[in-house]
């Protein structure tokens, strides 16, 4: 799966000061905005191969479902013969009310396909980015994820997150016997496929950061406790991640992909510890009679935020990545849960559960500046996209007449907008968003 | 209402409920009383389970008669090594309630031995909010999920 990026494409210069900028819509976005409106594009269905409508209708979706974006609809289109190497006529696209216009050529060479695509600036009359992709005709979705990703980040300023993948719980069947799987699917829901085989109930699934392996927790068919196993995602060998006498649960990888820390039960109480992949050497981290769990390491990996009822209710804490030095950082009411620190470093997110309801929010890492997204009878698990602005997390519908309610996985900006459901084949909980795919 | 159609309703109902428990005990008797010292004796006169408060673990009073009568049973019957399923409502994180119910199921056991049943003979396992029983989302069927299980092996 390798992609050769050749080059940026001629014509690619930065937009010339003080260029003259009439029109309503510009090719920029500032998203710490608190409200502004979608970025007009059009993406004409690339030339020179049949899969070029299929990389245009890709990018056409990530970009409509960041909210940031209003794709325009293709049959609007006033020039119908744009050619990807020379410059539009520019009047016909702000006639269509364009902001941005992408075109794009696809070429054989050798067994690969050789795929140009440019963002043309259609307020200032340039080229705002260009770039050109080598690789087998078959990576052609991740192809258009990539591409999309270049939009995003030339609009927003952001890096983008469409060229990643998901993990989730799929669940099927009645909630009394719930057959509870791992899969993994691409961020948009293509590609979806199983990686534990339902026989027994597997959770909370996690990426490593090369995403060659995930972590998960899985029930055993004796009735001995649910232990933390490692996957391999290709070949599906996985292997027991310590065999402890008690439940191992919540686990999760350091950012530089060495370490797993996780929950461990014994009599009742649940302590955090940090198992090194390779050696398996373990370390424990708390000692405490409460619950802790839910731990996540920051950013750099020198902290970790974890979830504790050691003060009465559950709270959140943040510690040294070895131990030590445990403060409590959350301090609203109701119970907060499942702290998540942003791949950027700049938040925490969170579940939190105030009297009858369930809340997706997030705070500052020293727990100021509290803001709720997403609230419901039951949300819960939230997770960063990798540029730590979108977040996904599942939304379970109340049971009613002995059957299960809807649970689903939904996407939310960090700002609380553009909240939508992500499309899975079966109810799904529990997602885990993967850092951007290695190119 | 015929007493034999009462009497066949209440034989289907403890074969069910063996059945749908523990299949190593599936061969319930098909008599009218169960069978001293079997699973369905077990269930249906002692009580297999019992019940918490909202995010607690500790056995209330209610509890602690089901348990006193559950260590009586286990003593006389010595034969079944026990697992204590611990369990809670939806109302809760999925992982904190696989810690809380590893909490409930550890507070049952810990109340047996305390009765005099050996430790090695009781283990458990916590299920977290994954298997509630009954399905509802209401505080009704909440209380019947917030649940310590003594299964039977």
């Amino acid at each position: 799966m390798k992609f050769s990026r050749r080059s940026t494409i001629l014509g690619g210069a930065a937009l010339a000061a003080g260029s003259a900028a009439p029109a309503r819509a510009q090719l920029t976005i500032d998203m710490t905005k608190p409200s502004f409106e979608p970025v007009p594009i059009a993406i004409v269905d690339f030339s020179g191969d049949r899969v070029g409508a299929d990389i245009a209708g890709v990018i056409r979706n990530d970009l409509q479902n960041s909210g940031l974006f209003r794709s325009i609809s293709p049959s609007s289109f006033i020039q119908r013969d744009v050619d990807a190497n020379a410059p539009p006529r520019f009047a016909d696209w702000r006639g269509v009310g364009a902001a941005g216009l992408v075109v794009g050529q696809i070429q054989q060479s050798g067994g690969n396909i050789k795929v140009d695509f440019r963002l043309w600036d259609v307020v200032v009359g340039q080229q705002a980015t260009g770039l050109s992709f080598n690789s087998q005709p078959s990576n052609w979705r991740r192809l258009a994820h990539i591409i999309a990703d270049a939009i995003y980040k030339r609009v927003t300023g952001e890096e983008g997150y469409f060229d990643t993948r998901v993990a989730y719980v799929s669940e099927t069947g009645p909630l009394a016997s719930r057959v509870k799987r791992i899969a993994i699917m691409d961020q948009d829901g293509a590609n979806n496929r199983y990686i534990t085989d339902g026989r027994t109930i597997a959770l909370t699934p996690r990426f490593s950061p090369t995403l060659q392996e995930i972590v998960y927790m899985a029930y055993a068919e004796d009735r001995s406790p649910p232990r933390v196993y490692l996957q391999s995602v290709d070949s599906g060998r996985r292997e027991l991640l310590g065999n402890f006498p008690g439940m191992s649960f919540a686990p999760r990888f350091s950012p530089d992909g060495t370490k797993v820390v996780m929950s461990i039960s014994a009599e009742g109480q649940s302590d955090i510890y940090e198992m090194d992949v390779r050696g398996r050497a373990l370390r424990r981290l708390t000692n405490t009679p409460a619950i802790d769990t839910s731990p996540c390491y920051s950013n750099d990996g020198s902290q970790i935020v974890f979830n504790s009822d050691r003060g009465g209710s559950q709270q959140l804490y943040v510690m040294s990545a070895g131990g030590g030095g445990e403060r409590r950082i959350s301090f609203g009411e109701g119970r907060y849960a499942t702290p998540v620190w942003s791949p950027r470093g700049d938040f925490i997110a969170f579940t939190k559960i105030t009297g009858g309801s369930f809340g997706i929010g997030v705070m500052r890492t020293d727990g100021g500046g509290e803001r709720m997204l997403a609230n419901g009878f039951l949300v819960e698990g939230p997770t960063w996209a990798p540029n730590g602005r979108v977040l996904m997390f599942f939304r379970q519908q109340p049971n009613s007449g002995g059957r299960a309610g809807s649970v689903t996985l939904n996407q939310i900006d960090i700002t609380g907008r553009f909240e939508r459901p992500v499309p899975t084949p079966t109810d799904a909980s529990d997602p885990a968003w993967s850092p951007l795919i290695p190119q | 209402m015929s007493m034999i159609k009462a009497f066949a309703a209440i034989a289907a109902m403890i074969v069910m409920a063996a059945c749908s428990s523990n299949e190593q005990q599936a061969a319930a008797p098909a008599t009218t009383t169960v069978t001293p010292g079997s699973v369905a004796d077990f269930r249906q006169n002692v009580g297999d389970r019992v019940f918490f408060d909202t995010d607690m673990s500790n056995i209330r009073e209610d509890g602690r008669q089901t348990l006193n009568r559950q260590a009586e049973w286990l003593k006389k019957y010595t034969n079944y090594p026990i697992t204590i399923e611990g369990h809670c409502d939806e109302r809760g994180t999925r992982e904190y309630n696989l810690a809380l119910g590893e909490r409930r199921a550890n507070a049952a056991r810990q109340y047996l031995i305390a009765q005099g049943i050996p430790a090695a003979r009781v283990k458990t396992i916590s299920y977290g909010k994954e298997r509630p029983d009954p399905v509802g989302s209401d505080e009704a069927a909440w209380a019947r999920n917030r649940r310590a299980v003594t299964e039977l092996q």
